[in-house]
């Protein structure tokens, strides 16, 4: 593998109970770049991405994190919180999940929990109200403004997140998931329910997060015109397993591919596959 | 509300449904009364069973309850649908935030002043130490229940386990007060994280079950262990506080006999006073620095999402017990100054009904608000008494009032949010928005 691989996916398989909800699934995703996902639905894109940030532990396979300084973390040994706190990964939800009673400020505030942790002492820096822990704060508020300036979200800095209109909601959880500084971030569905408008701003705000802030990103999509929009890369998946790789180029012209999303049986599959060659 | 008007103003009801609804109600009352009312029955000198009816009393009540139920039906027909607006004018709410702002100063003003407006009623000071008292474990217990949302029913376990320090401390090893007081809480917020440990993976029902096991634990322990806690009995002669090192005694090394001044049992009772009230404001102090702290922010992003806070790299594990901790800490505090304040401790003291209680006065104040457990804490304890005159209706009297409550303030009192951190303008959230967590 050369340097340029973040995240590399080897073997890996989840089984709840019978079912095999990914079926030795391999894959890398490059440095600096945005790796997408796709498949139908049930193809067990959530379940990878539930594998790789932590929630489930996979029943075998290995995810290895490459960090810039070629630090390598076996993604799999570590479990829960650890994932976004050590490794640097951080994720959003296909359903959204903010803090609804919590402003906008105030969710990107708790993303910054462990830094800000750290600098208020365990808290009890804090509590007595230590100079440095101010700064620290103060830089908080700074980091969090910026990512709401970013997002076009600075009017409504002090309203709840629950308030928030839908498609602004999708760029605050981003937003929030950014102000972990995370190495590598994974973006379940983030165009899901947003109209065209919203889906273009989307684009432009995850080629600015890895172009300016040089993450990568891991995206589960369904939304085409974003994906082939942005993605450098993109993985096919059906049924548990990877049908396709490539290009979105390559993958669009896959008759696999196109077989899987038009849920054709196997008999037309080979028909597409053969007038398409 | 005027402009559904056209829309919501019901079809008048006709004459026999009012009738057939009123009808219902009628009977409802009659078989639930004919039991309680209709029938009076005793246990007669010799053991057995006499009874008298008095269904006169019975059909009365039935007879309101049917007229009752016409009138409410017709009430509702005039007014139309029931809403906030039409119960709160806009006029009232706005006046109330205006008062909002200002009660919490002239609350404080009114608690620093009262040993001295009061200062010959000594009954009124005893109530006011029980207020306090109950306002110092609600706020406690809001750390937990209100910001970290985890539904905590055996508190007064943690008031149990430090009552129970300061006494046996101080009457075995003779410590003062003011030096078992910090090992009261330290204890109290070890037997926090103790609880915190088995119940870090429960939620919602199976949480209260466990931590309601929990405060029972305790207090079968302290009756079972006799040896140590006195079983039963419970333990005697604690220790008053004294100030500085000054006992409040009639002696000749008094503190009255110091200052030149007579002696009165008043001056405990002051002094006592200006302790609960002094724990109680660091109580507050604390909680609300710490929510402006990342732990704080953390136990508040927890009982909204506890998902999204583990996608966040945050330690649910040292976040959940670090709550448990803090709101056990202050009960501790609150125990060893009711073990002060009584001089006898025993089980008794250290029932469910107490974690009922102070849970009561969390929720009805506004879960995660202090002026509302404070204002709660006072309506409560303060309103109980007040009812007093009213003898064995004071129950009822007391439930009404919480059910009207519960019905105008689903969310308790003061059931809005205030951010923590704000860039332009604070904005209260409302309290739709606000999750309540596991419990």
């Amino acid at each position: 593998m050369n340097g340029e691989t973040i995240l590399t996916v080897d073997h890996l398989t989840m089984r709840f109970g019978g079912i095999v909800a990914v079926n030795d699934l391999s894959f890398t995703a490059e440095r600096r770049k945005i790796t997408a996902l796709i498949g139908p639905n049930g193809a067990g894109k959530t379940t990878v991405f539930n594998c790789i940030t932590g929630f489930y532990k996979p029943s075998g396979g290995t995810m290895r994190l490459t960090h810039d300084d070629s630090r390598m973390i076996q993604l799999e040994r570590l479990n829960d919180f650890r994932i976004s706190k050590q490794a640097k990964v951080a994720r959003t939800f296909q359903n959204i999940r903010l803090f609804p009673g919590m402003t906008a400020l105030e969710n990107l505030m708790v993303a910054q929990h462990n830094a800000l942790m750290l600098a208020s002492g365990l808290t009890f820096l804090g509590l007595i109200g230590a100079p440095s822990w101010r700064t620290a704060e103060k830089r908080a508020i700074d980091r969090a403004t910026e990512w709401l300036r970013r997002i076009g979200l600075l009017e409504r800095a002090d309203d709840a997140a629950g308030n928030l209109p839908y498609g602004d909601q999708r760029r605050l959880e981003i937003a929030r998931a950014m102000c972990t500084e995370p190495a590598l971030l994974c973006l379940d569905e983030p165009a899901a329910g947003l109209n065209a408008r919203e889906s273009a701003g989307l684009s432009e705000l995850l080629l600015t997060i890895r172009d300016e802030h040089g993450v990568s990103i891991l995206l589960i999509e369904h939304d085409m015109s974003v994906v082939m929009e942005i993605s450098d890369h993109v993985v096919v998946m059906d049924y548990g397993v990877r049908i396709a790789e490539g290009s979105p180029q390559e993958v669009r012209d896959d008759p696999k591919v196109i077989a899987a999303y038009l849920g054709a049986d196997e008999q037309e599959a080979i028909a597409v596959m053969e007038s398409g060659t | 509300m005027t402009v559904l008007e056209p829309t919501s103003a019901p079809r008048a009801p006709g004459a026999a449904f009012i009738f057939k609804k009123a009808l219902i109600s009628a009977l409802v009352a009659l078989v639930l009364f004919s039991l309680m009312i209709g029938i009076r029955t005793e246990a007669g000198p010799t053991g057995q069973l006499i009874y008298w009816t008095r269904f006169g009393d019975l059909a009365a009540l039935v007879a309101a309850v049917f007229a009752g139920s016409i009138a409410v039906e017709l009430l509702r027909w005039r007014w139309g649908p029931v809403g906030m607006v039409r119960i709160v004018p806009p006029g009232v709410t706005s006046a109330l935030a205006l008062a909002r702002r200002a009660i919490a100063p002239l609350l404080l003003i009114f608690a620093l002043l009262v040993p001295v407006i009061f200062y010959d009623q000594r009954y009124i000071l005893d109530l006011g130490i029980l207020v306090l008292t109950y306002v110092m474990l609600g706020w406690g217990l809001n750390v937990v229940v209100g910001l970290a949302g985890l539904l905590d029913l055996g508190y007064v376990a943690f008031y149990a386990v430090g009552a129970y320090s300061y006494a046996l401390l101080a009457t075995n090893f003779g410590l003062s007060f003011w030096i078992c007081l910090p090992l009261a809480g330290i204890l109290a917020s070890l037997w926090g994280v103790m609880l915190g440990f088995p119940v870090l993976r429960l939620r919602g029902d199976y949480l209260a079950i466990v931590t309601l096991a929990f405060g029972e634990i305790i207090r079968l322990v302290i009756i079972n262990w006799q040896s140590l806690t006195g079983g039963p009995n419970g333990v005697s002669g604690i220790p008053r506080p004294t100030m500085f090192g000054i006992p409040l005694t009639p002696g000749d090394d008094g503190l009255a006999a110091k200052l030149g001044i007579e002696f009165s049992t008043t001056h405990r009772i002051v002094f006592l006073f200006y302790i609960i009230l002094a724990l109680a404001l660091l109580t507050n102090w604390v909680t609300i620095r710490l929510r402006r702290l990342p732990i704080g922010r953390a136990w508040e992003a927890l009982r909204e999402d506890e998902v999204a806070c583990r996608a966040l790299g945050i330690n649910i594990t040292t976040t959940k017990l670090t709550a448990f901790a803090t709101g056990a800490m202050f009960g501790g505090f609150a125990g060893a100054f009711f073990a002060t304040r009584q001089g006898f401790i025993s089980p008794e003291s250290f029932t469910f009904q107490e974690s009922a209680l102070v849970l009561a006065i969390v929720v009805l104040g506004g879960m995660g608000s202090q002026l509302g457990v404070a204002l709660a804490a006072l309506t409560m304890i303060g309103g109980f008494e007040l009812f007093r005159g009213l003898e064995q209706y004071r129950m009822l009297v007391f439930g009404v009032a919480m059910v009207l409550l519960m019905i105008w303030r689903p969310r308790g009192l003061i059931g809005h949010r205030a951010p923590t951190v704000f860039l332009k303008h604070s904005q209260e959230i409302s309290s739709d928005l606000v999750k309540e967590g596991h419990g």
